[in-house]
């Protein structure tokens, strides 16, 4: 199809919609099997969209055939119909209903190690037999413990900040050139740098996963002096409260399922160390279980706080405008629009910049 | 333009969502960022862009703007390479159509909001019409200079030199300016702008305009404009001027003008160029013999 000059574009744009269905070969899934057994795809969804709806996320998931950024971009569409009604009070993820909770930097922590629901410690071979499953009425669902057998855990942070050796928290906003108390929210505001910690960390935790992961990388493999301990991840439910409207009392909406990093910016050899003689500390908080995506932004919010930024991670405005999944696979795609005037317009100016030099060959 | 009998839940046009699709704390926020842009002609006004059921660099920054002043009584038209039949001008005329039920039109005059990519239509324009144009890089500096904290500050001090330089090296290394479309332009003697991909043959048109410009860059989330009447002057040397796109001797095949930008086709056939206008719904008033 010519798609410009072709009069009836219209039908065959709406044919090429239709095609997709043609593609679609088994009988469709319920949107209950992807949110029960695509866990993983659904957090990453709900964490890129930026919208905590597992249902929407499983239905997303479904209509964009398994394209993880094209799902988390209808979510995203999605999501800009909806009023901004409020913003709900503060959670303290010490609170956290904690399902998995590991530490990298001490052997034994207060509260005890609890591995969780994780593949880590699995071999990763592919597993035949799971192939023609069709009944899991035989599934393992004996885990199940009671809310109230599960206690609270104080953070291995708060350790190291008791023996004052990390950072105060209010020191860790020096690039900051906003004095505002509250958060920013970059879904109304677009971002300026150089951005407030709280605009950066919203906008990794909104950031796709792989891009994530490659630019942390890029920091910890070579290009960066950024390589943190994991002083803990954890995984759980944290509640969300918001003030009512007419009592002014903290009502609970629900819980959102998260992943916390928290990494001290300690080094591998090297040691990073502040002015004041202390580590910092990297943070990362993601929707869902997700936990490379968390590592990922935990080692980022430590590389854009150094000052002088000399690497691709270090710098605020190459991390946090290209991590986004929706922007740049938008962007790129585009490609396939027409662009017959602006290349007509490349045209006339090479063969101009040509007939120029042709000339010149004459003249001489 | 909205009226207030559009808000939400009083008269939806697609089950779920509200009349243009944007909720009304949405729309009132670009408003006011328009009518700031309006207020400083080529000044980017950062907003918060939205995500829009159309992907990033497909128009969504236009979208936005489109359906945040568009009322039940406007008539839209939508074109992209100047023809209202491409993928990109059917696909947001759908949604625009879906979300508000206003009139559509392919043609020039008769519509009230244009929204555009890559061209603005040869038919001459009037001051009762509003052009949107879909923006991909809002940053007339960012080909010289890649930090957006940078680019700003020269803005603010109105430096650019570096764009100046950029042009002079331009002309040492191979004779001529040799930018294509998104030529750079002075708004109101102050701000350089991106006037969009448009050809340089459509820069012109912008200066002293009747129309009231509109730009919007949805990715990179900027609100620009160029209100009725500004000067706007591409950059140009003394000796070596501005040109638009060359097109003397050749006519559009089908309607046999000579006065408008004409898209190069390669015949199937033949292998030779043949052209034909760009602006397809001015072709076709041509050919019908209406004067335009």
């Amino acid at each position: 199809m010519g798609y410009v000059l072709v009069k009836g574009g219209s039908g065959a744009i709406k044919n090429a919609g239709r095609l997709v269905g043609s593609l679609r070969s088994a009988t469709p899934m319920k949107v209950s099997q992807i949110q029960g057994r695509l866990r993983l795809s659904v957090d990453q969804v709900m964490g890129e969209g930026g919208l905590y709806a597992p249902e929407l996320a499983a239905l997303a998931i479904r209509q964009s055939d398994g394209d993880l950024i094209a799902a988390s971009f209808l979510i995203r569409a999605y999501r800009s119909t909806l009023p901004r009604i409020g913003y709900s009070e503060t959670s303290d993820t010490r609170d956290m209903f904690v399902l998995r909770r590991i530490s990298s930097a001490f052997k034994e922590i207060p509260g005890r190690q609890i591995l969780g629901p994780s593949i880590d410690y699995t071999e990763r071979l592919l597993d035949f037999e799971e192939r023609d499953v069709v009944d899991d009425a035989d599934a393992d669902r004996e885990f199940g413990a009671e809310k109230s057998d599960i206690p609270k855990f104080k953070k291995v942070s708060e350790l190291l900040r008791g023996n004052g050796l990390l950072e105060d928290v209010s020191a860790d906003d020096e690039t900051s050139d906003d004095a505002c108390d509250e958060p920013c929210d970059i879904t109304r505001e677009s971002i300026r740098f150089p951005a407030p910690r709280s605009a950066r960390l919203q906008t990794l935790a909104r950031g796709e996963t792989g891009a994530m992961l490659a630019l942390a990388y890029s920091s910890l493999r070579g290009y960066g002096s950024v390589h943190p301990t994991i002083a803990e991840l954890r995984v759980g439910h944290v509640s969300l409260r918001i003030k009512h409207p007419y009592t002014g009392n903290d009502v609970s909406v629900g819980d959102v399922l998260v992943t916390e990093c928290e990494g001290i910016l300690s080094g591998v050899g090297a040691t990073e160390i502040t002015a004041d003689n202390r580590f910092s500390l990297g943070y990362g908080l993601v929707f869902g279980q997700n936990e490379k995506k968390a590592i990922s932004m935990s080692i980022l919010d430590g590389t854009m706080r150094v000052s002088e930024p000399k690497t691709p991670a270090e710098d605020q405005e190459f991390v946090l405008y290209h991590i986004d999944g929706i922007d740049a696979m938008g962007f790129v795609e585009h490609l396939k629009l027409p662009h017959y005037v602006t290349f007509q317009s490349s045209l006339d100016r090479i063969r101009a910049v040509k007939n120029e030099r042709a000339g010149e060959v004459s003249d001489d | 333009m909205t009226e207030l009998s559009t808000l939400q839940g009083t008269d939806q046009t697609e089950k779920g969502y509200n009349f243009a699709f944007l909720d009304e704390f949405t729309k009132r926020e670009i408003r006011r960022k328009i009518l700031k842009a309006v207020a400083i002609p080529g000044y980017q006004v950062p907003f918060g862009s939205r995500e829009m059921p159309l992907a990033k660099g497909w128009g969504t920054g236009g979208i936005q703007i489109t359906l945040s002043i568009i009322g039940k009584s406007d008539v839209l038209k939508v074109i992209d390479q100047g023809s209202d039949e491409s993928v990109n001008a059917v696909n947001i005329r759908n949604l625009v159509s879906r979300m508000t039920g206003v009139e559509t039109t392919t043609d020039t005059g008769r519509a009230t909001i244009i929204q555009t990519r890559h061209r603005i239509p040869e038919e001459p324009l009037t001051e009762d019409q509003i052009m949107v144009f879909q923006v991909p890089f809002p940053e007339p500096l960012r080909t010289i200079e890649p930090s957006e904290q940078v680019t700003r500050r020269m803005h603010a001090e109105q430096d650019y030199s570096g764009m100046w330089l950029h042009l002079y090296e331009d002309i040492v290394k191979h004779g001529r300016i040799t930018i294509g479309a998104r030529y750079p332009c002075l708004v109101n003697g102050r701000h350089l702008m991106d006037p969009s991909p448009i050809p340089r043959w459509d820069v012109p048109r912008l200066h002293k305009s009747p129309v009231l410009h509109l730009f919007c860059a949805g990715r990179e989330k900027r609100i620009y404009a160029i209100p009725p009447h500004t000067p706007v002057e591409p950059l140009e040397f003394e000796d070596y001027r501005f040109e638009t796109e060359d097109f003397r001797g050749k006519v559009c095949e089908r309607c046999g003008s000579s006065d408008t930008f004409l898209d190069e086709i390669i015949d199937d056939a033949t292998g030779n160029a043949r052209y034909l206008c760009s602006d397809t719904s001015f072709c076709e008033k041509r050919q019908r013999g209406e004067d335009v």
